[in-house]
């Protein structure tokens, strides 16, 4: 409960008197760089100073708000309010993968993409109705300890702790990768500096306060991320619908992109290119099928076009080709087994443009269905995944009473909203952009963003005449999906200004995240694994020392772990939904709706979930298949993502029938149960509010 | 403590309104997914209906289900003489 001396009003009068300054500094600070750009401040200085300025101002925000009082650093005080927590929470939420690959991903997928869109969007109604109050009026500090206080011991809170801090390590090195990506590339730094110099952005955050200091700076976060992502999408909306809310009226530019895709589909110079795909995958999979004859044949043929060229006298011109071409040739059947593997791996490149509009693409009706079924797969795994997540779930620990947590989940959504309905805008503007102005223009005079984008990153965006037409065909253009939001003020025509912004908000998304994230990891560590289970009698200084040496070792074991530059990161981000969702979401709902459920069926229960979980992943996914685990065939088709599909419903039946056969929890428990579901009970004693 | 009927009352009406809201967010989810095919048929200033329900209409109607939670279990939680007071 709040000391006398403190006035929750005045609090709130304060807060919102210190962002609405903030905010219009912001904008004037961008005003700033961008005088300054037009009197010739240059590119990688503009990189610097928003790198520098809102990194500094988090470190500020950070410091000021440095505690050591237990309550302060775990939980902020319980004094944030529902508007404030929302903004934070929509910070905490929005990662690196949301700011940046999000509309890439819906660039190239289209329709099918949209499951990500309402899986990270719904699943906060699954947070609000089954967890944000009760878990707020439960009131302690973490999710193990709802675990352990529900279902009674050591060993729930232990399988918690590990699946806490599972999820969230595989979560935050995503989230560092990106933070090294986007400092390398707006200032020229290496990834390995760019990671460290992220790092100590996270660490100023929130080392010295905690979670207090990481609610303020991520409500900071927020506002540069939602400015930056919103701006040029305007900007672009107004290019192309004619109005400032492009959301609103995108309708018709996704007719104008289906039109412009029949065109393409048709066109006989697109098809052309695509039949030269087909071509060479199909000469790509015969020398798979047979790598020696096919080698063999292969070398035979230019050592015979050189013959020929020279027993006809050709030109000197024609027979140096054809000399490079014998000395070109692979010296070896294995080295031209991976020139096959690559033709034929063009034979996506031979299909045309995607239809953005339709749902469930597929050749057939049964590849159809199976679309539809990953959809769906996609939506339940991160739905149940948001809703089982610790370090959002952790963030309606800190507001000030049950009823303010509720509504602290509708301002987190709509704030998450606002992102989420404009990816999808932007990737339909950025489409129709490159399928009215880049395709069909000429190669010596391409688009000026495309022609820079090309020769920085190829990865990003690959731009080759295979016709030698000297005209673009949209099937010669190969896009990577960050490219979209990375190089969208360009495309809308804004000065380099709005590309710093851009970058500055991609940081926020990653630093906010990845900051939550830790003093999640940290917070397992030193408040359920050593406080609650080491040493019980700790003082509170030494709790909150040990949590900040914690968080700065775990910090930079995974700073370490992602300069290694491990691979599949976006897999694991999605391989973290669906073991949260196994493992979390079933006996926290059960926990607070049903008091029957018992110690041995959350245990079993949990074990099981996570078990069949991480079990259809080992069997299907090509990264542990390749490893040397047997390979299996998908069950209904779905993809390892979705996993959560099966370890969910899973785990749920499990804590339901084990704890039938076993005997029903002590009074004790089920006073407790009562005790969540009431927002205040008058002489409720239970469980005293923990400060 | 002991709770009585007036609780019980609570909590039932509690479960009354998560489980409309919950159907509510389970058909503009799952059932429209289903039948995101035949939905498509239909324009929606500019939009096939199923798009436009996965990129915003859905998303807007999950603000709306949160909105409408919170409001209506502030009041019950008076009614009920369950709230915490002022707190705000």
């Amino acid at each position: 409960m709040s000391s006398p001396a403190f006035s929750q009003a005045a609090f709130n009068r304060q807060l919102k008197k210190n962002y609405t300054w903030y905010t219009g500094g912001f904008i004037l600070f961008i005003i700033f760089l961008a005088i300054a750009e037009q009197l010739g401040m240059s590119r990688a200085w503009i990189g610097y100073w928003f790198l520098f300025a809102t990194i500094g101002l988090y470190a500020g925000i950070g410091i000021m708000s440095r505690t050591s009082e237990v309550a302060e650093y775990y939980v902020a005080g319980r004094r944030v309010p529902a508007f404030f927590n929302g903004m934070a929470t929509g910070a905490d939420w929005m990662s690196a993968a949301s700011f940046i690959g999000m509309a890439g991903t819906l660039f190239l997928a289209g329709f099918d993409g949209l499951a990500w869109v309402m899986g990270w969007t719904g699943g906060y109604c699954l947070v609000a109705l089954f967890l944000a109050p009760y878990l707020r009026k439960f009131g302690q500090f973490t999710i193990p300890d709802f675990l352990a206080e529900r279902y009674g011991g050591n060993i729930v809170r232990t399988i918690g702790i590990i699946s806490a801090i599972t999820c969230s390590f595989v979560y935050v090195v995503a989230q560092i990768y990106g933070v090294g990506l986007i400092t390398s590339r707006f200032t020229g730094l290496e990834f390995g500096v760019g990671v460290f110099v992220g790092l100590a952005g996270i660490l100023v955050c929130s080392m010295l306060g905690g979670m207090r200091a990481v609610t303020w700076t991520q409500v900071a976060q927020y506002i540069i991320l939602i400015i930056a992502y919103l701006t040029p999408v305007v900007w672009l909306g107004m290019k192309h619908t004619g109005v400032p809310v492009p959301q609103f009226a995108y309708g018709y530019t996704l007719q104008k992109v289906t039109e412009l895709e029949k065109k393409i589909t048709n066109d006989p110079k697109e098809q052309e290119v695509r039949k030269t795909f087909a071509d060479r995958a199909a000469a790509g999979r015969a020398g798979l099928a047979d790598p020696d004859k096919a080698y063999a044949e292969g070398k035979a043929r230019v050592d015979k076009s050189l013959a020929d060229l020279k027993a006809q006298n050709a030109p000197a011109a024609k027979i140096a080709e054809a000399e490079r071409a014998v000395a070109a040739y692979p010296t070896s059947v294995a080295s031209a087994r991976s020139i096959y593997q690559r033709e034929a791996g063009m034979a996506a490149r031979s299909a045309g443009p995607r239809p953005h509009a339709e749902a469930f693409v597929g050749k057939d009706e049964a590849a159809r269905n199976t679309a539809r079924w990953n959809f769906i797969g996609i939506v339940f795994c991160m739905m149940f995944g948001t809703a089982a997540l610790p370090h959002i779930l952790m963030r309606y620990y800190t507001t000030p009473s049950v009823q303010q947590a509720r509504v602290s989940v509708f301002w987190s959504l709509f704030f998450i909203f606002l992102l989420y309905f404009t990816a999808p805008t932007l990737a339909v503007l950025a489409k129709y952009d490159m399928y009215a102005n880049l395709v069909g223009s000429s190669f010596a005079s391409l688009p000026a963003w495309a022609a820079a984008w090309a020769k920085v990153d190829p990865g990003l965006l690959n731009i080759t005449d295979i016709n030698r037409d000297g005209i673009v065909q949209w099937a010669e253009v190969v896009i990577g999906g960050d490219l979209i939001v990375l190089a969208t003020p360009e495309i809308a025509g804004l000065p380099y200004v709005v590309s710093g912004l851009v970058a500055a908000g991609g940081l926020a998304a990653a630093l906010s995240t990845a900051d939550g994230l830790l003093l999640t990891i940290a917070n397992a560590l030193s408040h359920d694994l050593y406080y609650k289970m080491i040493d019980p009698h700790a003082s509170t200084t030494k709790r909150v020392t040990i949590s900040k040496v914690l968080l700065v070792v775990v910090a930079i074991i995974a700073a370490y772990v992602t300069s290694l530059k491990p691979g599949d990161i976006l897999f694991l981000v999605g391989a973290a939904f669906s073991l949260a969702a196994s493992a979390f979401f079933p006996p926290l709902v059960l926990g607070v709706f049903w008091k029957r459920a018992n110690k041995w069926g959350a245990i079993i229960g949990m074990a099981a979930g996570l078990g069949v979980c991480i079990y259809y992943m080992m069997r299907t996914y090509p990264f542990f298949t390749n490893m040397g685990v047997p390979k299996m065939d998908l069950w209904f088709g779905l993809s390892p993502v979705s996993a959560g599909m099966f370890g969910l419903p899973i785990g749920l039946l499990t804590i339901i029938i084990v704890s039938y056969l076993t005997s029903p929890p002590n009074r004790e428990v089920q006073e407790l149960v009562e005790h969540v579901r009431y927002p205040h009970l008058r002489g409720d004693t239970v469980v005293s509010e923990a400060r | 403590m002991q709770l009585s009927e007036k609780h019980h009352e609570y909590w039932r009406k509690n479960l009354a309104i998560t489980g409309v809201l919950l159907l509510i967010w389970f058909i503009f989810t799952f059932v429209e997914i289903w039948f995101a095919r035949e939905l498509s048929a239909i324009t929606f200033f500019g939009w096939p209906l199923a798009f436009w329900f996965s990129a915003q209409g859905s998303l807007a109607i999950y603000v709306v289900i949160i909105g409408v939670y919170a409001w209506m279990m502030g009041k019950l939680d008076k009614e009920y003489g369950v709230d915490e007071g002022d707190l705000e």
